[in-house]
């Protein structure tokens, strides 16, 4: 049984630090010219489709129906209390086998970086390395490294391998992510002065005081808020995006993202309920203004990757609304649209790379015409297209629809405004669809594009069928989440009607019985 | 069979689709078409299976779509009489079409990808008729607007045919945004989201009332208000039926298939199939009768003087929806089905030779540049009289019955908005006689104004196909699909109005449409005085006269009356000016504020007060660092590492002063 094979062994660590080897391997090659070139792609290729075999395993060995948390490792790291505390639950382990998908998919899509090729190959195994990490640590330090660090890897893809403006692009990155992670750092030490713990399975069990949970919460809400990016602290990511490679943008958007979002539902619903009720109506608000602000700067961009850019923070809007209805529709429809939103905008920036690569410019009025001579690529970008506008059938509508529903019972002004976004996303896709694929072919150097070579096709492949199979039969991916995110929803109640109790004696009685309500 | 029938043409698009390459052009329509063909003949089966005296409703569970806590939705297939008459259009029309478009499409050069789509199309709109709950409709309801899409825009050359495309795609999603509204509601309400489970206990939630949106209002009347917008948009109603005319870019097979005989009419089918609701709710029903009935009117007086033929049949069309949903208004929604049914024969049919009339002018479109033409094209011509006669409701075609059993029903109604309805209702049927046979006239009659002009205005993006501009009757491939509708035109009346509104409506409809005890409008529409029954007949003479008189005895009068009438023609014209209304505000209202927020939110407030004021700094900084990728790169891992190493010392520290 493959499901056997995942114990025994400390599979997760395996998983976290397996690219690092492939990283160390690489760094070991010597020598320069087409030969090493070649075989550092393969190196790093070979390790990232190793990596996704044995989380694979790691999957398959997952048991649904427990909020426990899997293949555990816990070893003693700095002093005491500091542990070395890895494990997945429902709620982090599709990150990690959407993480270690797309890997392979990346290093195939950086066929066209000549440049540092060894360098290029070492940060993205070391970035896949940490953003396993984010995604597998229970302790709130090593987390914290994990996070932090995993910015670097990142800086340096965009700020060496990027476009012109690349580093206006990473100070901009860098500054935002500066300011909020220093705060969720001064809130890790004071969540350790409180609780005297740093693990996050002991945190769930403590209950922070209201009081106090606000300012942990907005310290919090200030590194995660950079990350999603919500309005109005986005406008690192078009400019991030614009200038990253392909590949960066892929890994950007498919998983950089998801640790915002990821960080929400696994630390500030949990940790702080109470203030997380509190600043619901904020996080409504702000959702809201990201899902039609953003998408109505999409329908006017000028730029491809700058319109796709956008339409990732008003499909993040969706996301941070959905986790805030503190409903279970709304919670798995968070997790199935970040999963979705990874697929799909991932695919969608390879579809930019695509023509790109080719023709090195992403303005969409240089385009236009392009299903004349490369009908498959126009068939692909197509599907990922309406996928990102929702289309029932595809991911993207499992998440809306399941975040919508969720929201609803919460707010229904906030579902009402965040539902026009169907109406702006359908039109601002289509119409760079129309504007890019359709029409004639006018621009004379669009005569000779080419239309996918085998390696691009290989890409897309598993993407579309992922995205479709989300789409027709996504309960096999809920199942997989429902036990850990109703075991969040009850613990999240259970905290805020204890802090309610305590707090009764000192309040008037009828007062206590609203604190569980929204 | 109930799973063939909808997943063989899904089977036909994916070999269209993804093998036409391989199995050329000519296997491609063989393939899709003979599958349609099965697919129909299975339908009419069934139709008769399930509307028998053996039949009943038939369930088939495929899978498990979407499972969230109490949210479960299926994949499943519900066949009850609705769904079986749905089935039955569906799959004939489509048939035909595909057998049709095997000639009209002949010089194309994307066959496979056109019937592929066209089978796409099918298997979308037959998911959305047999889908046994609300979210399964919307896969449908969407399938079918994505199919629309790709159909209108077909010839991707054409921006005005992208532009529609893009049109009708978003036009359709406002109403989907109702719609998707709608379902959350009802989720929200009833906890759950099958059909047999809502209805059920939809009686219990009659009166009550919840918060929407700040407001205290009632229950099942928000939720119908909020499908109904839905079907404003998908069946083209008054101030979401923008696209319906613009959709006519689109190959006129897809007019007929979808722009008329049977994506249009979702949203009827969605009222009649949530009749359960609506007759709960008293205020939406008016709501819907009121838009239907205005519909009818304002899209009978824009056809009066469209120039282009498929628009006049377009608007013909947008007016027709119309009638249906008063009819649904008024608490027949039997006799709304019934049009539903009947129209779909006779505009598919006036569509298919519309189309056959283009073919024979080599793309001609334009009215203005026919005439005279009859006698080149006889049998297309005899297929426009009866189609016509259909549209037009006279006795014994097939609209005859359907649209008089409508006029009856709004009549005996006996409400305000009932009687609003039947008065629209009227003058729209003598609009309707008249642009009928406008339409007639100007094509086939008069003078011949063809010929000795290009027509690339309103050509298709085709290459001119080397033979003269002599008017030539269609292939026997077209023709074949027109003669089989004109039957329908001519006899699905007769046959069946008995079952559908007669004596055998309770064994035809085995309660698959819901009516509440005390709605009798369909018994009392039997026994309405005679000049009711006469009213349409005659007006409906007195359009075709009129028309007679404008365009055949008196051919100078109608450029004089729209001469002394500038305004009220150019208005008509002008579509009562909606597109210009609507690209003001929305489309202009969107690109302004998307204009605004990105160079004045994002740029000049967000970024100038935010990272570019302080990066500015920090650039001074970093320009003398000996390297400037890697110098702040440092920074940062610096600062990270400063940040651990506080956290490492506090840490120490704590452990030092702690026990």
């Amino acid at each position: 049984m493959i499901a056997d094979l995942a114990q025994g062994w400390p599979i997760l660590s395996v998983v976290t630090f397996l690219p690092l080897v492939g990283a160390l391997l690489i760094l070991l090659t010597r020598g320069e010219g087409e030969a090493t070139e070649r075989s550092i792609r393969s190196i790093a290729l070979i390790t990232t489709i190793v990596t996704f075999l044995v989380s694979l395993i790691l999957w398959a060995g997952f048991r649904d129906g427990t909020a426990e948390f899997q293949f555990v490792e816990k070893h003693a790291w700095i002093g005491e209390t500091i542990t070395y505390h890895m494990g997945v639950d429902g709620i982090s382990i599709l990150f990690v086998i959407l993480t270690t998908f797309l890997m392979p998919l990346c290093i195939l899509a950086s066929d066209v970086i000549h440049t540092r090729v060894k360098e290029y190959m070492v940060a993205f195994l070391v970035l896949e390395s940490l953003m396993l990490g984010v995604f597998c640590a229970l302790d709130l330090v090593l987390f914290y490294l994990f996070f932090e660090a995993g910015l670097i890897p990142m800086f340096l893809i965009i700020g060496i391998w990027g476009g012109p403006r690349r580093i206006y692009a990473t100070f901009k990155f860098f500054l935002y992510t500066l300011l909020g992670s220093l705060l969720m750092l001064l809130a890790i030490i004071a969540i350790y002065l409180t609780a005297g713990t740093t693990d996050v399975v002991e945190l769930m069990k403590f209950n922070f005081p209201v009081g106090m949970q606000y300012w942990l919460w907005l310290a919090f809400f200030a590194s995660f808020a950079v990350k999603v990016p919500m309005w109005p602290v986005h406008t690192w990511l078009p400019d991030a995006h614009v200038e990253a490679p392909t590949a960066g943008s892929v890994i950007l958007a498919g998983v950089l993202l998801k640790m915002g979002g990821y960080g929400f539902i696994r630390f500030s619903l949990p940790l702080f309920p109470d203030a997380s009720v509190y600043f619901a109506p904020l996080m409504f608000g702000l959702s809201v203004v990201a899902i039609i602000y953003t998408s109505l700067v999409a329908l006017v961009q000028e730029d491809m990757k700058k319109l796709i850019a956008y339409s990732s923070v008003a499909h993040m809007g969706f996301i941070t609304l959905g986790t805030f209805s503190f409903t279970e529709q709304g919670l798995q429809g968070a997790i199935i649209q970040m999963i979705s939103h990874g697929i799909v905008s991932g695919a969608l920036f390879l579809c930019v790379g695509v023509v790109y690569d080719r023709l090195h410019t992403r303005e969409i009025a240089r385009y236009g015409g392009l299903v004349n001579r490369m009908p498959v690529y126009a068939f692909t970008f197509m599907l990922f297209t309406m996928a990102t506008v929702g289309l029932p059938g595809t991911s993207g509508f499992v998440g809306e629809f399941l975040i919508l529903a969720g929201t609803f019972k919460a707010s229904t002004v906030a579902t009402f405004f965040a539902a026009t976004g169907l109406i702006l996303g359908a039109a601002y896709s289509l119409y760079l669809y129309r504007r890019v694929v359709f029409g004639e072919l006018v621009h004379a150097d669009l005569q000779d594009m080419e239309d996918l070579n085998w390696r691009e096709k290989v890409t897309f492949l598993p993407l579309m069928l992922t995205a479709l199979w989300i789409g027709i039969y996504p309960t096999y991916f809920t199942t997989a989440t429902d036990a850990s995110v109703q075991n969040l929803i009850t613990q999240f109640h259970a905290k805020i009607a204890a802090n309610a109790a305590a707090a009764a004696p000192a309040d008037a009685a009828p007062e206590a019985g609203q604190g569980t309500g929204n | 069979m109930i799973a063939a029938i909808v997943f063989l043409p899904l089977l036909g698009a994916v070999i269209a689709g993804f093998f036409g390459r391989l199995i050329g052009a000519r296997g491609a329509q063989l393939v899709t078409s003979a599958l349609l063909v099965v697919s129909a003949v299975l339908s009419w089966i069934t139709f008769f299976s399930v509307t028998g005296e053996e039949g009943g409703t038939e369930k088939v569970h495929l899978m498990t779509w979407i499972l969230s806590g109490t949210l479960d939705v299926e994949w499943a297939l519900r066949v009850d009489t609705l769904t079986a008459v749905m089935l039955v259009v569906v799959n004939s029309v489509s048939a035909l079409v595909h057998i049709y478009s095997v000639g009209y499409m002949a010089e194309d050069p994307h066959i496979p990808r056109f019937h592929a789509y066209l089978s796409l199309f099918t298997f979308a709109m037959l998911m959305l008729v047999t889908a046994d709950n609300f979210v399964q409709v919307f896969f449908g309801w969407e399938g079918v607007g994505l199919a629309s899409y790709l159909l209108i825009g077909f010839w991707y050359k054409k921006p005005s045919a992208n532009a529609a495309a893009i049109k009708a795609f978003v036009v359709n999603r406002v109403g989907d945004f109702g719609f998707a509204l709608g379902i959350f509601a009802i989720f929200l309400v009833f906890n759950n989201l099958s059909f047999d489970a809502v209805f059920a206990a939809a009686g219990s939630e009659a009166g009550k009332t919840f918060n929407f949106l700040g407001y205290d209002v009632d229950i099942l009347t928000t939720i119908c208000l909020l499908l109904f917008v839905g079907c404003m948009g998908k069946s083209a109603q008054l101030g979401l039926h923008t696209w319906l005319p613009d959709a006519m870019e689109g190959p006129t097979p897809v007019s007929a298939l979808i722009h008329a005989a049977t994506m249009v009419t979702a949203g009827v089918f969605l009222v009649a199939r949530c009749s359960p609701l609506f007759e709960h709710a008293p205020f939406a029903l008016e709501v819907v009768t009121v838009v239907g009935a205005t519909t009818a009117f304002f899209a009978a007086t824009v056809g009066l003087v469209q120039n282009d033929i498929k628009r006049v049949i377009a608007y013909s069309t947008c007016s027709q929806l119309g009638y249906m949903f008063f009819a649904a208004g008024v608490g027949a929604y039997e006799a709304s089905v019934f049009h539903l049914f009947t129209h779909a024969f006779f505009k598919a049919l006036l569509f298919l030779g519309a189309g056959s009339v283009i073919h024979a002018m080599h793309h001609e479109q334009d009215m203005r540049h026919m005439g005279g033409t009859w006698k080149y094209i006889k049998l297309t011509y005899a297929m426009m009289w009866i189609g016509n006669l259909a549209l037009a409701g006279v006795p014994p075609f097939a609209g005859f019955f359907s649209k008089d059993m409508i006029l009856e029903v709004a009549y005996a109604a006996h409400t305000g908005v009932g009687n609003y309805a039947f008065t629209l209702g009227i003058i729209a049927a003598g609009f309707t006689a008249f642009y009928s046979w406008r339409l007639l006239f100007m094509t086939f009659h008069g003078e011949k104004r063809w010929g000795g002009h290009g027509h690339g205005d309103h050509g298709h993006g085709h290459d001119d196909h080397g033979h003269g501009h002599t008017p030539h009757e269609s292939p026997l491939v077209m023709l074949v699909p027109l003669l089989l509708l004109a039957v329908g035109a001519v006899f699905a009346g007769y046959f069946f109005f008995d079952s559908f509104v007669g004596e055998e409506q309770e064994a035809f409809w085995k309660g698959a449409i819901y009516v509440a005890e005390t709605n009798k409008v369909i018994e009392n529409a039997h026994h309405v005085p005679g000049w009711v029954k006469a009213a349409p007949l005659v007006v409906t003479a007195l359009g075709i006269f009129v028309a007679w008189v404008f365009y055949i005895a008196k051919p100078k009068w109608p450029a004089a009356l729209a001469a002394t009438h500038r305004e009220a023609y150019a208005f008509l014209l002008n579509k009562w000016y909606f597109d210009e209304l609507y690209n003001l505000v929305f489309v202009g209202g969107a690109r302004m504020f998307g204009r605004l927020f990105w160079k004045g939110g994002d740029g000049a407030i967000i970024d100038g007060l935010g990272p570019n004021g302080i990066s500015a700094r920090v650039l001074d900084v970093a320009r003398r660092a000996v390297k400037l990728q890697s110098g702040f790169v440092y920074h940062y891992a610096f600062a990270m590492l400063i940040g651990v190493a506080v956290l490492v010392s506090w840490y120490v520290y704590k452990m030092g002063v702690t026990p």
